[in-house]
C-alpha cells in the first residue's frame, strides 16, 4: 500500500532559507542545498520549497536553487510562490521540480490549471490553498500570502480546481498555522472527501500525534510541517515510527 | 561506453542525468552520460535512456516531431538490441498505445498492453489520483533474481507520480508490480528493453542502486 508521506517545507527568500533547520550547527543554514540534503537523509518523502522573494532576481534565485538540490538529493521536489504563468511552470520543472504549486494566480486565472496540466500533466501541478474558518462554519480561500480574502469556498475551489486540472493540494489551515496545536482536521476532512486527488494537510503540527489524526481522521494523503522539523522538535524518524505505531503505513528508509 | 538520454522537449532530464551519472560513479562503470536531442548521437550510443514526464499524446508528438529520432531509438533498442531504459511516461510509451483526454495516440509497440487512466479502489472506495508517493516494489516470481533488482527486497519502496498505468500486458513481460487498489505496473522487461513506471531518480538509494544494476548490463 501507498505509503502516508511526510513533507519537510523550507522558506527561501532570494535564493537563501529564512525558515529552515537551525537545530544542527549548519556551516551555512541559509543555504538550501545543505538544509535539502539534512532532509534527504532523514528520509523526508518530498522536500517543499516555498519561494517568498518578491523580485524577479528572487524567482530566479529560486530556479537556480531547485536545479542545485537536485544535483545532490535524488528525491522529489515541490516549489511554490510566485508562480503566475506556465512559464514559470516550465521554468521550474526545467530546473528539477517534480511539482509546481500555484496560489493566488490559479484563483485569479483558473485556466493556469487546465493549461499547465495539459503541457505537463495534473501530476505536477499542486494548488495550494490558504483556508480561514469563519464562525458559521464554513471556510474562506485567501490569496497573497494570506492577506487577501476572495470570499470563495475553499471546498468548492478545491473541487473546480481538481476539475480543471490540478493533481494535488496542499491546503493549509490559516487558523491553525503556528498554533502547534494540531492541523485543522475538519477542514482537511471537508476537502479530503470532496475531492479525488491528494490533499496534503499543512498547518499546525506540533506532534507526531497531530499527524495520524490528519491521516485517520482528516483522511489526508500527506502532512507537511516546517517549524517542529526545522527545530529538531521531532525528527523524521520518530515521526513515522509513531506512525506506524499507530497502523499507518510509512516509509522508513 | 557511451549512455545517451534522449530529449525531445519532454520536462527535466537533469535529475535522470544527475542520478545516472552518480549511479555510474558509484558502481565504478567508466560510462560517459550524455543528453542528446539529435538523432545520430542517440543512434551511437551504448546504453539509451528515454524519460518523460506529462501527457502520453504530448511526449509521442515530440518524439514524434524529431525527424529521424524514432527510427534512432528503434535501430539501438531493437536492431542492437543495446539496453534501453524507458523511464514513467518513457515507459508508458513502450506500450502499443495510450489513452489519454478521450483521444488513442499509438506508442512504440515494444510492450504489449496500453495505457489507460488509473481507477484504483479499495473497500469500494475510489483511491486518490494520481497514485503519488512511496510504494512497495513488488517483484514478480519470474524476475525475482534479475539483476535490476538486486540489493531490493519485498519492502523496497519506490517514488510513484502517475495517473496513466499500463494494462493488458503479457505477464512474461512484467518484472514488477505495486499495490494501490489492486495490481499496478511498475516494471516491464523484455529481453534489452527495460521500462520502469515509477521514478529511479528520485527513489534516493534504492532508486540509485536499480540504476546502477541496469548500468551493469552487458550492451
Amino acid at each position: 500500500m501507498l505509503a502516508v508521506r511526510v513533507i519537510p517545507c523550507l522558506d527561501v527568500h532570494e535564493g537563501r532559507v529564512v525558515k529552515g533547520i537551525n537545530f544542527v550547527d549548519l556551516v551555512d543554514a541559509g543555504d538550501p542545498v545543505e538544509q535539502a540534503k539534512i532532509y534527504n537523509d532523514a528520509g523526508a518523502d518530498e522536500l517543499c520549497f516555498l519561494d517568498i522573494s518578491a523580485s524577479i532576481e528572487g524567482r530566479k534565485a529560486m530556479a537556480n536553487v531547485i536545479s542545485q538540490t537536485a544535483d545532490h538529493c535524488f528525491m522529489p521536489v515541490t516549489v511554490g510562490g510566485g508562480v503566475s504563468e506556465v512559464a514559470d511552470f516550465r521554468r521550474l520543472l526545467l530546473a528539477g521540480a517534480d511539482k509546481v504549486s500555484v496560489n493566488s494566480s490559479a484563483v485569479k486565472h483558473p485556466e493556469l490549471l487546465s493549461e499547465a496540466a495539459s503541457r505537463f500533466g495534473s501530476q505536477c501541478v499542486v494548488l495550494a490553498i490558504d483556508a480561514r474558518r469563519h464562525d458559521d462554519g464554513w471556510f474562506e480561500v485567501y490569496t497573497h500570502g494570506g492577506r487577501t480574502p476572495t470570499g470563495m469556498d475553499a471546498i468548492a475551489w478545491a473541487e473546480k480546481a481538481c476539475a480543471m486540472g490540478a493533481g494535488e493540494i496542499l491546503l493549509t489551515s490559516m487558523d491553525a498555522d503556528g498554533t502547534k496545536d494540531g492541523y485543522d482536521i475538519p477542514l482537511t476532512r471537508a476537502v479530503s472527501d470532496a475531492v479525488s486527488v491528494p490533499v496534503i494537510a499543512s498547518g499546525g503540527a506540533g506532534n507526531a500525534d497531530h499527524m495520524v489524526a490528519a491521516v485517520n481522521n482528516g483522511h489526508a494523503s500527506a502532512v507537511l510541517a516546517a517549524s517542529i522539523f526545522h527545530f529538531g522538535l521531532l525528527d523524521m524518524n520518530t515521526v513515522k515510527r509513531h506512525m506506524a505505531d499507530h497502523g499507518l503505513v510509512v516509509r522508513i528508509p | 561506453m557511451k549512455l545517451v538520454i534522449v530529449d525531445y522537449g519532454s520536462g527535466n532530464l537533469r535529475s535522470v542525468e544527475n542520478a545516472l551519472k552518480t549511479a555510474a560513479h558509484d558502481a565504478g562503470l567508466p560510462h560517459q552520460v550524455m543528453v542528446s536531442s539529435s538523432p545520430d548521437v542517440v543512434a551511437s550510443a551504448d546504453y539509451l535512456v528515454l524519460p518523460g514526464v506529462g501527457a502520453f499524446a504530448d511526449c509521442k508528438k515530440n518524439l514524434t516531431n524529431i525527424d529521424g529520432m524514432i527510427d534512432a531509438i528503434t535501430n539501438v533498442a531493437i536492431s542492437k538490441n543495446h539496453p534501453f531504459l524507458g523511464i514513467c511516461v518513457g515507459m508508458q510509451l513502450l506500450a502499443e498505445y495510450g489513452e489519454e483526454g478521450g483521444m488513442t495516440t499509438s506508442g512504440l509497440g515494444w510492450v504489449s498492453g496500453g495505457i489507460t487512466r488509473m481507477t484504483p479502489m479499495m473497500d469500494n472506495h475510489p483511491l486518490k489520483v494520481p497514485h503519488m508517493g512511496w510504494n512497495r516494489l513488488i517483484r514478480s516470481a519470474a524476475f525475482a533474481d534479475d539483476h535490476l533488482f538486486a540489493g531490493c527486497d519485498d519492502n523496497s519502496r519506490v517514488y510513484f507520480l502517475h495517473g496513466y498505468h499500463l494494462t493488458g500486458g503479457d505477464d512474461k513481460q512484467i518484472a514488477a508490480r505495486t499495490d494501490y487498489g489492486g495490481h499496478i505496473v511498475a516494471a516491464v522487461k523484455s529481453d534489452n528493453v527495460t521500462g520502469l513506471q515509477f521514478h529511479p531518480e528520485k527513489s534516493q538509494k534504492i532508486g540509485q542502486r536499480i540504476l546502477s544494476n541496469w548500468l551493469s548490463y552487458a550492451p
